[in-house]
């Protein structure tokens, strides 16, 4: 007898469907379990025997083959445990239907259902391919339910399932979890003092997505600053908040973020981080790293020299194309890793450069340092701008500066202002200098300053593209149509390109 | 003139006349280039670790001197050094470098493009054996020569213990005019000029102050040119210089003591920046040039 049941695997974040078949065919009793399987889906003919056996079932005693196809896709993890355990019983038993319905789910040995990770990108594809209903374990419900045209039905124990297939036990379907965002995370931008450079700097990196390099002595509110970005940033598209969720459901991460969540992401990894678990990768089918977890949001890289440079070597790919491909022997996968990269660092050796300590490094150390801190990523940062100490006095007797939710408000309407110009298609093709000059409106006398610039600060070409497009921001976010002296001047000020 | 090094001894043509003024004069020399008479060179020494302010100084006064004709004399050492020496050689004058070290060895390594410029159109001196490493006792030495070398000594900046003060000594005690250009006394780099100053040394406070050690340097007439020039310079812009000093500090003190909005101190720094008055530093300091 033969029959079969829908499963799951991932690729990357691309849910890929698969299906389990089972046949039962006369012979000595043998269970096994084929299709370019890793070592958790063998072990699942032991979770799979108890858990029928457990769960009142009869395991036939037989010769058993289970494959799962297409066979040439490679496919790990526990999931497969619930479509085995249903494709065996009913290849033995007539009555369970199984027909438009999928499993994702692992088997513990009491037949109880657990848990995995993936579940809602696999949902997205399952509902995708017109498959109707998903049966996933409780505790996966919330974030498979956030897919639209798919019934997803908990369950907590085989026997249910079973019973719900053989028509005899109904079993409500889940909805998606309450907005439960509570608003956004970190310090206000009210409650950092001072700071008036690096806050208008943050402004601008929240309206144009770039890419910040906060430096200043030890203690001065480098993290605080940079915590303080995602206060800034409007909430996500429901689209893109899924498309995150999904990265943290592969991650198994979706305990730290809702996954009902509108908030843009906050990574802060630490420079012990391994060059996969930062940019993607690990064992078997690569895995999401931090910069994809911080996807449409926020990637803070403190003390950026202390990370290895190979790791800040392997930033560059994903800076520019806004994704990470991990290529592998069996599979390419590619995740997406779009954020605001925040970097800080102490000005120099010694970390006292421009404090009241002083500092003891000479010109060559400071150049030496200022190139290991900028060289590998040097030229995908935007703005760059320092974060002094603030003085005893000013902590307590400084005056309270704008609220997070005021900011907010004006990159919002920066950011309107932005996707509005890059609707006509002659904006969004423009590369050179001179195009995106044209294209962002750049005022005669803006023109003249910045081809000055070119002689004096010795700025590349790319330097000249991103002093236009940050310039571009700083109009938008004044509400200016075209792009002034004024703005490109203060571009100017904050490129991270020092003059040689 | 060949860019070889050659070997000159006392009692040769080329051998300079004021190294006797020595109690120890060196014993032979080893040069790149054409040994120049000595009544009109004046010596341009500072700080290895000279603020922007300084750099600045040095390059215009070396460009001051080259167009003088008047040989420019220095240590080849980073900071003021170079700096002065690059003026001179951008002026299209007569430089001379001595070194402590030996002809044939390059440092600081950096400075190798340099020294082919200077050995090019200039002269390198030492009296050090060829392969000598720079060893920290030579540069005393060195100095020796230098003060020797010239009329006048202008020290541009330099701290308490700087290399720079051993030469205007060496230069006091040989009978040479000392000029130090004054500054901040808050100025660590200033702290040594500053110093001279109070035991005797001439103000240097421009051109005009060198006249006097320099016989013929009046005759040009020539005045400050090729360095960045206040004038055009809108009145917001000269606002914001006015209030900084070659000490850096961050834009974020300048927009609290001017009570100006952060994106408006940004964009003046940005132009001012671009019109050279103010140099932004790693760290996000800003600095005045001159």
């Amino acid at each position: 007898m033969i029959a079969s049941a829908i499963g799951c695997t991932v690729q990357g974040l691309a849910g890929v469907p698969v299906t389990v078949e089972a046949h039962i065919a006369n012979g000595l009793p043998h269970f096994a379990i084929v299709g370019l399987t890793d070592r958790a889906i063998q072990e699942a003919r032991e979770r799979v025997r108890s858990a029928v056996q457990n769960g009142g079932f009869e395991w036939p005693q037989r010769r058993i083959t289970v494959n799962l196809a297409p066979a040439e896709v490679p496919k790990e993890g526990s999931g497969f445990d619930l479509a085995i355990a249903v494709a065996v019983l009913r290849a033995g038993e007539s009555g369970i239907d199984s027909s438009g319905t999928a499993f994702v789910a692992e088997l513990a040995l009491d037949s109880s259902l657990r848990p995995v990770n993936g579940v809602l990108p696999m949902a997205r594809c399952l509902a995708a391919l017109g498959m109707r209903r998903l049966v996933v374990a409780s505790q996966n419900a919330a974030e498979a339910a956030l897919v639209d045209g798919l019934c997803v039905l908990p369950a907590t124990r085989l026997q249910d399932v079973v019973e719900h297939l053989r028509g005899l036990l109904p079993i409500q379907p889940a909805r998606p979890g309450a907005g439960a965002d509570a608003g956004p995370a970190g310090p206000d931008l009210a409650e950092v003092c001072g700071q008036a450079s690096a806050k208008r700097a943050l402004e601008i990196a929240a309206a144009g997505g770039h890419n910040l390099l906060l430096t200043g002595p030890p203690g001065s509110g480098k993290t605080m600053m940079a915590r303080a970005l995602p206060s800034l940033l409007p909430d996500l598209e429901p689209d893109a908040a899924l498309e995150v969720s999904a990265i943290y459901s592969l991650r198994g991460l979706l305990r730290e973020r809702p996954a009902m969540s509108l908030r843009p992401a906050f990574r802060a990894p630490h420079h012990s981080v391994s060059r996969s678990g930062l940019v993607g990768g690990g064992v078997g089918i690569a895995q999401p790293g931090e910069i994809s977890l911080a996807h449409r949001g926020v990637l803070f890289l403190d003390e950026l020299c202390e990370f290895p440079r190979s790791h800040l070597e392997a930033l560059r790919q994903p800076l520019e194309h806004h994704a990470v491909t991990i290529v592998r022997s069996r599979a390419a996968v590619t995740f997406p890793a779009e954020f605001v990269l925040v970097a800080a660092a102490n000005p120099c050796p010694c970390g006292h450069l421009g404090d009241a300590k002083g500092c003891n490094c000479d010109l060559r150390q400071l150049q030496a340092y200022d190139a290991r801190v900028s060289g590998p990523i040097r030229d995908r940062i935007d703005l760059q701008v320092s974060v002094p100490r603030q003085r005893f006095g000013d902590l307590f007797g400084g005056s309270e500066g704008e609220a997070s939710a005021v900011v907010r408000g004006r990159v919002e309407s920066a950011r309107q202002m932005r996707s509005g110009r890059l609707a006509d298609p002659a904006a969004g093709t423009a590369r050179t200098p001179s195009a995106l000059s044209r294209s962002y409106r750049t005022a005669p006398a803006a023109r003249r300053l910045l081809a000055r610039s070119g002689e004096r600060l010795r700025l590349s070409a790319r330097g000249f593209v991103r002093v236009l497009r940050v310039a571009r921001t700083i109009a938008d976010l004044a509400g200016d149509d075209g792009v002034g002296e004024a703005a490109i001047a203060e571009a100017l000020h904050y490129r991270g390109e020092m003059a040689a | 003139m060949s860019g070889g090094p050659r070997q000159v001894s006392p009692g040769s043509p080329e051998w300079p006349e004021r190294l006797s003024h020595l109690d120890h004069p060196p014993q032979e020399l080893w040069v790149r280039g054409p040994v120049l008479p000595g009544a009109r060179s004046v010596a341009v020494v500072g700080s290895r670790r000279a603020t922007p302010a300084g750099l600045s100084i040095a390059r215009e006064l070396g460009g001051l001197l080259g167009e003088a004709g008047v040989n420019v004399i220095s240590g080849l050492a980073r900071g003021v050094d170079g700096a002065a020496h690059l003026g001179a050689l951008d002026a299209g004058g007569p430089t001379t470098a001595v070194l402590g070290c030996g002809i044939d060895v390059c440092y600081p390594r950096q400075h190798a493009p340099l020294s082919e410029r200077i050995a090019g159109s200039g002269c390198i001196l030492t009296e050090e054996p060829p392969g000598t490493q720079p060893f920290k006792a030579n540069f005393p030495k060195r100095n020796r020569i230098i003060a020797a070398l010239v009329a006048a000594v202008v020290v541009v900046e330099g701290t308490e213990r700087s290399g720079a003060l051993s030469t205007a000594r060496w230069a006091a005690d040989l009978g040479r005019e000392v000029l130090a250009v004054p500054g901040s006394i808050r100025s660590p780099q200033s702290r040594g000029t500053n110093l001279l100053i109070r035991d005797g040394a001439r103000p240097y406070l421009g051109p005009e102050d060198l006249v006097q050690a320099v016989p013929g340097l009046a005759a040009t007439g020539a005045g400050p040119a090729g360095g960045p020039s206040l004038a055009g310079l809108r009145r917001p812009l000269l606002e914001i210089l006015e209030r900084m000093g070659p000490t850096p500090v961050y834009p974020d003190e300048l927009g609290q003591a001017l009570a100006l909005p952060a994106p408006l101190v940004a964009a003046r720094l940005g132009e001012l920046e671009v019109a050279g008055a103010v140099l932004s530093l790693p760290g996000g300091l800003v600095a005045r040039t001159f």
